[in-house]
Protein backbone atom coordinates (compact mmCIF):
# COMPACT_ATOMS: atom_id res chain seq x y z
CA UNK A 1 0.00 0.00 0.00
CA UNK A 2 1.10 3.75 -0.66
CA UNK A 3 0.48 5.69 2.62
CA UNK A 4 -0.69 9.86 1.87
CA UNK A 5 -0.94 12.35 4.04
CA UNK A 6 -2.64 15.30 3.65
CA UNK A 7 -2.07 18.87 5.61
CA UNK A 8 -3.85 21.86 6.09
CA UNK A 9 -6.48 22.58 3.57
CA UNK A 10 -6.07 19.78 1.64
CA UNK A 11 -7.96 18.09 4.35
CA UNK A 12 -10.93 19.73 3.44
CA UNK A 13 -13.11 16.46 2.47
CA UNK A 14 -10.28 14.13 3.04
CA UNK A 15 -8.92 12.40 5.89
CA UNK A 16 -5.38 12.59 7.50
CA UNK A 17 -3.94 9.71 6.05
CA UNK A 18 -5.14 7.42 3.28
CA UNK A 19 -3.92 4.21 2.32
CA UNK A 20 -3.83 3.32 -1.52
CA UNK A 21 -3.52 0.21 -3.62
CA UNK A 22 -0.74 0.86 -5.55
CA UNK A 23 -2.00 -1.08 -8.78
CA UNK A 24 -2.61 1.64 -11.30
CA UNK A 25 -0.27 4.13 -9.70
CA UNK A 26 2.53 4.81 -11.18
CA UNK A 27 4.04 8.12 -10.68
CA UNK A 28 2.85 10.99 -7.55
CA UNK A 29 0.51 12.57 -9.99
CA UNK A 30 -1.28 9.54 -10.26
CA UNK A 31 -2.10 9.54 -6.62
CA UNK A 32 -3.18 13.29 -6.85
CA UNK A 33 -5.62 12.40 -9.64
CA UNK A 34 -6.99 9.79 -8.01
CA UNK A 35 -7.92 11.87 -5.24
CA UNK A 36 -8.89 14.38 -7.49
CA UNK A 37 -5.92 17.21 -6.06
CA UNK A 38 -5.27 19.56 -8.57
CA UNK A 39 -1.84 19.81 -9.36
CA UNK A 40 -1.80 24.02 -8.62
CA UNK A 41 -3.39 23.29 -5.40
CA UNK A 42 0.29 21.36 -4.10
CA UNK A 43 3.66 23.19 -3.05
CA UNK A 44 5.22 20.88 -1.49
CA UNK A 45 4.93 16.96 -2.26
CA UNK A 46 7.22 14.34 -0.52
CA UNK A 47 7.73 11.25 -1.02
CA UNK A 48 9.81 9.27 1.90
CA UNK A 49 10.58 12.77 3.44
CA UNK A 50 11.80 14.25 -0.09
CA UNK A 51 10.55 16.99 -2.34
CA UNK A 52 9.72 15.34 -5.77
CA UNK A 53 7.98 16.40 -8.73
CA UNK A 54 4.30 14.70 -9.80
CA UNK A 55 6.07 12.70 -12.55
CA UNK A 56 8.29 10.68 -9.58
CA UNK A 57 7.95 7.40 -9.85
CA UNK A 58 5.87 6.05 -6.72
CA UNK A 59 6.35 2.11 -5.41
CA UNK A 60 4.34 0.10 -3.16
CA UNK A 61 5.34 0.78 0.56
CA UNK A 62 5.77 4.81 0.19
CA UNK A 63 5.09 7.64 1.99
CA UNK A 64 3.98 10.46 0.69
CA UNK A 65 2.86 13.77 2.11
CA UNK A 66 1.33 16.64 0.45
CA UNK A 67 0.83 20.34 1.34
CA UNK A 68 -0.96 23.44 -0.37
CA UNK A 69 0.66 26.24 -1.14
CA UNK A 70 0.94 29.03 1.90
CA UNK A 71 1.11 32.56 0.18
CA UNK A 72 -0.23 35.19 2.47
CA UNK A 73 1.14 37.98 4.86
CA UNK B 1 26.90 48.49 27.28
CA UNK B 2 23.94 50.10 26.50
CA UNK B 3 21.00 49.27 29.43
CA UNK B 4 18.67 48.39 26.40
CA UNK B 5 20.34 45.44 24.89
CA UNK B 6 21.07 43.80 28.46
CA UNK B 7 18.68 41.18 28.17
CA UNK B 8 20.38 39.98 24.68
CA UNK B 9 22.80 38.71 26.60
CA UNK B 10 24.02 36.18 27.00
CA UNK B 11 21.82 34.21 24.85
CA UNK B 12 23.75 37.06 22.46
CA UNK B 13 27.46 37.86 23.01
CA UNK B 14 27.77 41.47 23.16
CA UNK B 15 30.02 40.99 20.13
CA UNK B 16 27.32 39.26 18.31
CA UNK B 17 25.29 42.28 19.36
CA UNK B 18 27.63 44.59 17.89
CA UNK B 19 27.49 42.42 14.95
CA UNK B 20 23.74 43.13 14.41
CA UNK B 21 24.25 47.00 14.97
CA UNK B 22 26.25 46.57 11.83
CA UNK B 23 23.70 45.06 9.79
CA UNK B 24 21.24 46.41 7.29
CA UNK B 25 17.83 44.94 7.01
CA UNK B 26 15.12 45.45 3.82
CA UNK B 27 11.68 44.30 5.14
CA UNK B 28 9.76 43.88 2.13
CA UNK B 29 5.78 44.48 3.62
CA UNK B 30 4.47 46.42 6.33
CA UNK B 31 1.41 44.19 7.55
CA UNK B 32 0.58 40.83 8.84
CA UNK B 33 3.96 39.81 8.79
CA UNK B 34 5.98 42.89 8.02
CA UNK B 35 4.37 44.47 11.10
CA UNK B 36 6.14 41.82 13.41
CA UNK B 37 9.33 41.44 11.85
CA UNK B 38 9.64 45.10 12.05
CA UNK B 39 9.10 45.42 15.81
CA UNK B 40 11.39 42.33 16.81
CA UNK B 41 14.57 43.64 14.09
CA UNK B 42 13.71 47.46 15.81
CA UNK B 43 14.10 45.40 19.40
CA UNK B 44 17.09 42.84 18.56
CA UNK B 45 18.69 45.90 17.49
CA UNK B 46 19.80 45.44 13.92
CA UNK B 47 21.68 48.66 12.84
CA UNK B 48 19.88 49.85 9.50
CA UNK B 49 16.17 49.06 8.68
CA UNK B 50 14.92 49.81 5.27
CA UNK B 51 11.27 49.00 5.07
CA UNK B 52 8.63 49.21 2.07
CA UNK B 53 4.59 49.01 1.47
CA UNK B 54 2.48 51.22 -0.92
CA UNK B 55 -0.80 50.45 1.23
CA UNK B 56 -2.54 52.27 3.77
CA UNK B 57 -3.99 50.55 6.88
CA UNK B 58 -7.58 49.13 6.35
CA UNK B 59 -10.48 48.19 9.02
CA UNK B 60 -9.50 44.43 7.37
CA UNK B 61 -6.13 44.86 8.81
CA UNK B 62 -6.75 44.78 12.27
CA UNK B 63 -7.19 41.25 13.26
CA UNK B 64 -3.65 40.79 13.18
CA UNK B 65 -1.43 43.63 11.45
CA UNK B 66 0.91 44.65 14.72
CA UNK B 67 1.38 48.08 13.50
CA UNK B 68 -2.63 48.34 12.65
CA UNK B 69 -4.73 50.87 15.22
CA UNK B 70 -8.17 52.55 14.66
CA UNK B 71 -6.36 55.84 14.82
CA UNK B 72 -4.07 54.85 12.16
CA UNK B 73 -6.70 53.94 9.47
CA UNK B 74 -6.06 55.18 5.83
CA UNK B 75 -2.69 56.28 7.23
CA UNK B 76 0.61 54.84 4.93
CA UNK B 77 2.13 51.28 6.11
CA UNK B 78 5.39 52.61 5.33
CA UNK B 79 5.40 55.94 7.23
CA UNK B 80 3.55 54.25 10.36
CA UNK B 81 6.56 50.94 10.86
CA UNK B 82 9.22 54.15 10.22
CA UNK B 83 7.31 55.79 13.08
CA UNK B 84 6.65 52.79 15.33
CA UNK B 85 10.75 51.82 14.86
CA UNK B 86 11.81 55.36 15.64
CA UNK B 87 9.39 55.01 18.72
CA UNK B 88 10.72 51.67 19.96
CA UNK B 89 14.78 52.27 19.22
CA UNK B 90 15.71 55.52 17.80
CA UNK B 91 19.16 54.35 17.42
CA UNK B 92 18.26 52.47 14.56
CA UNK B 93 18.46 53.99 11.15
CA UNK B 94 15.18 53.87 9.23
CA UNK B 95 14.74 54.46 5.55
CA UNK B 96 10.98 54.01 4.64
CA UNK B 97 9.55 53.65 0.94
CA UNK B 98 6.53 54.08 0.69
CA UNK B 99 5.68 51.94 -2.49
CA UNK B 100 4.43 48.30 -3.97
CA UNK B 101 7.42 46.33 -4.80
CA UNK B 102 8.10 46.62 -8.70
CA UNK B 103 10.72 45.51 -11.34
CA UNK B 104 11.57 48.70 -11.33
CA UNK B 105 12.64 49.77 -7.93
CA UNK B 106 13.59 46.15 -6.50
CA UNK B 107 17.45 46.40 -7.29
CA UNK B 108 17.54 50.29 -5.79
CA UNK B 109 15.89 48.73 -2.35
CA UNK B 110 18.49 46.02 -2.04
CA UNK B 111 21.40 47.95 -2.17
CA UNK B 112 23.68 47.39 0.73
CA UNK B 113 21.41 44.86 2.55
CA UNK B 114 22.71 42.18 4.57
CA UNK B 115 19.31 39.98 4.23
CA UNK B 116 15.57 40.82 3.26
CA UNK B 117 12.76 40.08 5.13
CA UNK B 118 9.80 38.74 3.31
CA UNK B 119 6.35 40.22 4.76
CA UNK B 120 4.95 40.36 1.09
CA UNK B 121 0.84 38.86 0.55
CA UNK B 122 1.46 36.89 -2.45
CA UNK B 123 3.36 34.53 -4.89
CA UNK B 124 4.08 36.74 -7.97
CA UNK B 125 6.21 39.39 -5.75
CA UNK B 126 8.13 36.70 -3.57
CA UNK B 127 9.15 35.30 -7.49
CA UNK B 128 10.32 38.65 -7.99
CA UNK B 129 12.04 39.71 -5.10
CA UNK B 130 13.17 36.04 -4.72
CA UNK B 131 14.58 36.46 -8.34
CA UNK B 132 16.22 39.86 -7.29
CA UNK B 133 17.43 38.60 -4.08
CA UNK B 134 19.29 36.14 -6.14
CA UNK B 135 20.93 38.22 -8.80
CA UNK B 136 22.02 40.40 -6.35
CA UNK B 137 23.56 37.53 -3.89
CA UNK B 138 21.26 38.59 -1.17
CA UNK B 139 20.08 35.89 1.61
CA UNK B 140 16.18 35.42 1.39
CA UNK B 141 14.30 34.99 4.71
CA UNK B 142 10.79 33.25 3.33
CA UNK B 143 8.28 33.64 5.04
CA UNK B 144 3.98 32.92 4.56
CA UNK B 145 0.47 32.58 6.02
CA UNK B 146 -2.65 31.26 5.62
CA UNK B 147 -5.03 30.55 8.35
CA UNK B 148 -4.23 28.34 11.42
CA UNK B 149 -0.56 27.83 9.11
CA UNK B 150 3.12 29.61 9.20
CA UNK B 151 6.30 28.41 7.41
CA UNK B 152 9.40 30.24 6.81
CA UNK B 153 12.37 29.33 5.75
CA UNK B 154 16.34 30.58 4.62
CA UNK B 155 16.45 30.71 0.96
CA UNK B 156 20.12 31.35 -0.40
CA UNK B 157 21.13 32.57 -4.00
CA UNK B 158 20.84 30.28 -6.15
CA UNK B 159 19.04 27.50 -4.37
CA UNK B 160 15.60 28.15 -6.29
CA UNK B 161 13.20 27.59 -3.19
CA UNK B 162 10.81 30.33 -3.93
CA UNK B 163 9.83 28.77 -7.42
CA UNK B 164 10.18 25.74 -6.19
CA UNK B 165 7.41 25.95 -3.69
CA UNK B 166 5.15 27.89 -6.30
CA UNK B 167 5.10 25.87 -9.14
CA UNK B 168 3.86 27.68 -12.32
CA UNK B 169 -0.42 28.30 -11.78
CA UNK B 170 -0.09 27.46 -7.95
CA UNK B 171 -3.06 29.07 -6.35
CA UNK B 172 -4.13 30.24 -2.84
CA UNK B 173 -7.55 29.01 -1.28
CA UNK B 174 -7.90 31.96 0.52
CA UNK B 175 -6.98 35.13 2.23
CA UNK B 176 -8.04 34.07 5.91
CA UNK B 177 -5.29 34.52 8.53
CA UNK B 178 -5.74 34.77 12.43
CA UNK B 179 -3.68 37.22 15.07
CA UNK B 180 -0.83 34.43 16.04
CA UNK B 181 -0.33 33.14 12.93
CA UNK B 182 2.06 35.62 11.69
CA UNK B 183 3.46 36.40 14.63
CA UNK B 184 4.89 32.95 15.00
CA UNK B 185 6.27 33.03 11.51
CA UNK B 186 7.72 36.65 11.79
CA UNK B 187 9.49 35.17 15.15
CA UNK B 188 10.65 32.24 13.01
CA UNK B 189 11.64 34.35 10.47
CA UNK B 190 13.59 37.14 12.51
CA UNK B 191 15.43 34.06 14.28
CA UNK B 192 16.86 32.66 11.41
CA UNK B 193 17.82 36.01 10.16
CA UNK B 194 19.59 36.30 13.29
CA UNK B 195 21.50 33.33 13.45
CA UNK B 196 22.57 34.09 9.68
CA UNK B 197 23.86 37.83 10.44
CA UNK B 198 25.68 36.59 13.05
CA UNK B 199 27.45 33.17 12.00
CA UNK B 200 25.53 31.00 14.23
CA UNK B 201 24.86 27.68 12.54
CA UNK B 202 21.56 27.19 9.83
CA UNK B 203 19.59 24.51 7.95
CA UNK B 204 19.34 26.90 4.66
CA UNK B 205 16.75 25.11 1.94
CA UNK B 206 14.54 23.70 4.90
CA UNK B 207 10.81 24.71 5.16
CA UNK B 208 9.52 25.23 8.83
CA UNK B 209 5.85 24.59 8.77
CA UNK B 210 3.72 25.48 11.85
CA UNK B 211 -0.26 24.02 11.68
CA UNK B 212 -0.95 25.52 14.82
CA UNK B 213 -4.76 23.79 14.34
CA UNK B 214 -3.33 20.38 14.60
CA UNK B 215 -0.56 21.02 16.61
CA UNK B 216 2.10 19.82 13.38
CA UNK B 217 5.53 21.44 13.30
CA UNK B 218 7.56 19.67 10.49
CA UNK B 219 11.04 20.26 9.14
CA UNK B 220 11.00 19.67 5.44
CA UNK B 221 14.40 19.85 3.25
CA UNK B 222 13.56 21.17 0.24
CA UNK B 223 16.73 22.09 -1.72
Amino acid sequence: MIEVRVFATLRQGRDKVTMLSPEGIACAGDILDRMRIPREEVSILLINGFHQKPETPVKDGDIVALFPPVGGG
Amino acid sequence: MNPRYERNIPALTEAECGILRGKRVLVVGCGGLGGHLIDMLARIGIGALRVVDGDVFEPSNLNRQLLSEVPLLRVRKAKAAAARISRINPEVAVEAEDSFLTNENVHRLLLACDAVLDGLDNIESRKMLAAACAQAEIPYIYGAVNGWVAQAAISMPGDHLIETLYPEGATLKNKSVLSFTPALCAAMQVSLCVKLLIGRPVEAGTIYYFDLLNQEFESIPMT
